[in-house]
């Protein structure tokens, strides 16, 4: 059974991606998961009997697949599915319709034992350090109920000396000291507990993890330890991130592939340098636009986009973007954006976008919209890496990459 | 002029009358069981008419506090002003009664808070809201303020506000209840607008719209804007001076070019260069090492010395002021010679940091 799932799921992937021919990947690796049709509803219930009367579409059928070793970015403002994808993906939440396999093996159907066994490969670090910690729970204990959860003959983890080992293991793994393991949640910094979540999700040593917006809720000085933390981690335990977020700067820095979603639906794919430099996605392009730049210099075209996002209870027919889309206003409001939802399809070499007008996108706005980076100002000093930063400041503060609080 | 400005204007000298606001040392502490918090202690700026500034730093270095202060809406106690002075238009605003500090809020100086939501009143209507607003501070009769209501509305460019002031803020949107926030802040024409956080809380493309219409309100009103918030991306692309705060002292100052494209401040460098840029990819971003120092026993020098890599002899012993600076545009000992101290401050020349988004 399991078998067949895995052949099966691997066989499709082709019709998956609607034709996409050549799925380029800078990974170049074999696909580790693969979502085919993805399909999340949640039902809408109302009048005297509390009957159904509709459906909130969060995810409608999306289908990609993650290779090995990469890290997949999902962006896409609130609201738009992507944490509902993330956990309808580890089955914290039934799907409605679809598949998806890992490794080849099928998430969807696995029951029982099996279940518990899949669950241990796929883990979740969540965004809100604070909400997501047992606030009277000991360290030791937060960490540890997975693994006693998951544990079986082979690993010992049922041993308490042998589960606090690893609890301390993976304390340092991310940067924490091991006795910490008695110190309760309320004992740590926002930064300090998001290592914890980490930590937990890492001990049962994981395949593929998902990243549910894991910096939103920190300050920008920890933001960087903790994407630090993040890369470093996945070198040493050859971990495959989806990384969730609504932070495009910080979905570029992170992420080899990125999808963009919208009302429930991946409208754009590829490669993050591509997707950053020759979006065709009005939406994408409208998103990366809105983005405020810290260099002053850069004097962006904002599209501004009218109105709210609809609402995914009743998402517009055809593509969802039409109602507020402005390429198709420049375009004369063609009529097939309204009465044809546009598929996902391949218009390079790993980029995938679903606009029917993607060819029409004119590269004079996009240029405006995605200017290219200016060059640094020019000063004495700027080009010469000091010796030591700390016993020299005066002669450079040991360049752009240099080592300055690199603790 | 008794005190420095510290925000320092090149663009013309700013003449008495032409200055709006005026905080001299204020210091705001909060006493709690484990001691006294001091959120804010000693800051000191100016905002003249019409100028847009950017109060910026991260969770807990007292921008809030800040603009609470000047608002005066912190609770006293566990609050307390120590000290300080905030002069708008001449009058010290704390040694106002609460009567005449009522008639400041709104009609002089008006704030929107980040979270939309919890400002407005869920049980009466927008225009009930803003109309509130107008009557109590412009004495206009029920009917005229209505109008004034729908009038707000629509300048903050919602559609249909014939409609929509008779809706509660449960049947609007975050970026229409932002949009509310504004209408209302900006119904008794303010001389002076607070901005606290007003995007965090919304979708970047909502964010765009918000930020587009602030400057453009600002633009049409003339209205002096204080706008406060941790993203150095909307600094840059809303306002023209900076003020950059850590752990309640503001530590840099200038216009948004000089800070965020040269920063004098190691803190202001090493942030910048925490954001992850274009340029960053496959490079491991900056880290300032170490937290915040603990509120309740703060470094004896300078604040951000255990945390600073070009920290050197003084800055364990004395504390910087930007005050003492000249021009007074950093509190650093690498650019002022520490008093006392043998040793001389090692200038360095504003070094331009490599950003973007």
């Amino acid at each position: 059974m399991t078998g067949a799932a895995g052949a099966g799921g691997s066989g499709s992937v082709g019709s998956a991606v609607s034709g996409s021919g050549s799925v380029g990947s800078a990974s170049g690796a074999e696909p580790l998961v693969v979502v085919e049709h993805l399909v999340k509803y949640y039902p809408i219930l109302g009048g005297l009997l509390r009957r159904k009367i509709g459906d909130v579409k969060a995810v409608d059928d999306v289908s990609f697949e993650i290779y090995r070793g990469e890290v997949f970015g999902l962006v896409g403002e609130s609201g738009c599915g992507k944490s509902t994808l993330g956990k309808t993906l580890l089955r914290l939440q039934p799907p409605t319709a679809g598949r998806a396999t890992i490794a080849g093996e099928d998430i969807f159907s696995k029951r029982g034992k099996e279940l518990k066994r899949l669950r241990r490969r796929m883990q979740i670090i969540f965004q809100d350090p604070i909400g997501s910690l047992n606030p009277r729970m000991p360290i030791s204990d937060i960490i540890g109920e997975g693994l006693l959860a998951q544990a079986d003959e082979e690993n010992g983890w049922k041993d308490r000396k042998i589960r606090d080992k690893r609890v301390e293991d993976y304390l340092e793994a991310v940067g924490l000291r091991r006795d910490y393991t008695r110190r309760y949640p309320h004992e740590f910094s926002g930064g300090q507990r998001q290592r914890i979540g980490i930590a937990r999700a890492l001990a049962l040593d994981p395949e593929f993890v998902v990243c549910d917006e894991p910096v939103s809720a920190l300050d920008v000085s920890i933001q960087s330890q903790i994407l630090n933390l993040l890369l470093d981690l996945r070198r040493e335990f050859n971990l495959t991130y989806l990384f969730i977020a609504h932070n495009l700067s910080v979905v570029q820095y992170i992420s080899d592939r990125v999808g963009v979603m919208y009302l429930g639906k991946i409208v754009e794919l590829a490669d993050v340098n591509e997707l950053y430099t020759r979006p065709r996605h009005p939406y994408t392009i409208a998103l990366l636009s809105a983005v405020p730049d810290p260099d002053p210099r850069v004097r962006k075209k904002r599209i501004v986009l009218k109105g709210d996002v609809p609402s995914p209870a009743a998402p517009p027919p055809g593509c969802r973007f039409h109602t507020r889309c402005w390429l198709r206003e420049r375009l004369g409001n063609p009529e097939n954006c309204v009465t044809e939802e546009p598929p996902l399809r391949a218009i390079g070499p790993g980029h995938r976008v679903a606009c029917h007008w993607a060819e029409a996108v004119p590269e004079d706005v996009v240029a405006a919209a995605v200017p290219a980076v200016p060059p640094p100002p020019v000063q004495a000093g700027a080009a010469s890496p000091s010796v030591s930063a700390v016993s020299a400041p005066a002669s450079g503060l040991g360049g752009p990459s240099g080592g300055v609080g690199a603790g | 002029m008794t005190v420095p400005a510290t925000v320092t204007s090149s663009a013309r000298p700013a003449g008495d009358s032409d200055i709006l606001l005026e905080v001299r040392d204020l210091r705001t502490y909060f006493h709690v069981l484990d001691g006294t918090v001091k959120a804010v202690d000693g800051v000191s700026f100016t905002i003249r008419r019409g100028q847009t500034i950017g109060l910026v730093g991260e969770s807990g270095c007292g921008k809030s506090v800040t603009a609470l202060s000047i608002m005066r809406l912190l609770d006293i106690p566990p609050a307390e002003i120590a000290s300080g002075e905030i002069i708008f238009e001449g009058r010290d605003l704390l040694a106002l009664s609460e009567e005449e500090m009522r008639h400041v809020r709104g009609n002089d100086i008006a704030m929107i808070f980040q979270e939309p939501m919890t400002s407005l009143n869920p049980v009466y209507t927008v225009g009930d809201q803003i109309a509130e607003a107008v009557m109590l501070h412009q004495r206009l009769s029920k009917k005229e303020a209505w109008n004034k209501a729908i009038e707000a509305l629509r300048a903050v460019g919602i559609n249909n506000p014939e409609r929509r002031v008779k809706q509660y803020p449960h049947e609007l949107s975050g970026g229409m209840r932002q949009r509310v926030m504004i209408a209302m802040a900006l119904s008794c024409d303010p001389k002076l607008l607070i901005a606290d956080e007003p995007t965090t809380a919304l979708d970047v493309t909502i964010q765009a719209q918000i930020l587009e219409l602030i400057k453009d309100v600002q633009d049409r009103t003339g209205t002096a804007l204080m706008l406060i918030t941790h993203d150095l991306g909307v600094v840059a692309e809303t306002v023209h001076d900076v003020l950059v705060m850590y752990a309640g002292r503001i530590v840099e100052t200038g216009t948004v070019e000089d800070v965020l494209l040269a920063p004098k401040h190691p803190y202001t460098e090493g942030l910048l260069r925490s954001i992850p840029s274009r340029g960053m990819k496959g490079q491991r971003l900056n880290v300032i090492k170490g937290t915040v120092p603990n509120p309740f026993n703060m470094p004896k020098g300078c604040n951000f010395a255990p945390r600073c890599p070009y920290a050197f002899e003084p800055c364990a012993e004395y504390d910087p002021r930007i005050e003492d600076a000249n021009p007074p545009d950093v509190a650093c000992w690498l650019y002022t010679p520490a008093p006392g101290s043998p040793v001389p401050p090692r200038v360095r020349p504003r070094r331009p940091v490599e950003v973007g988004a």
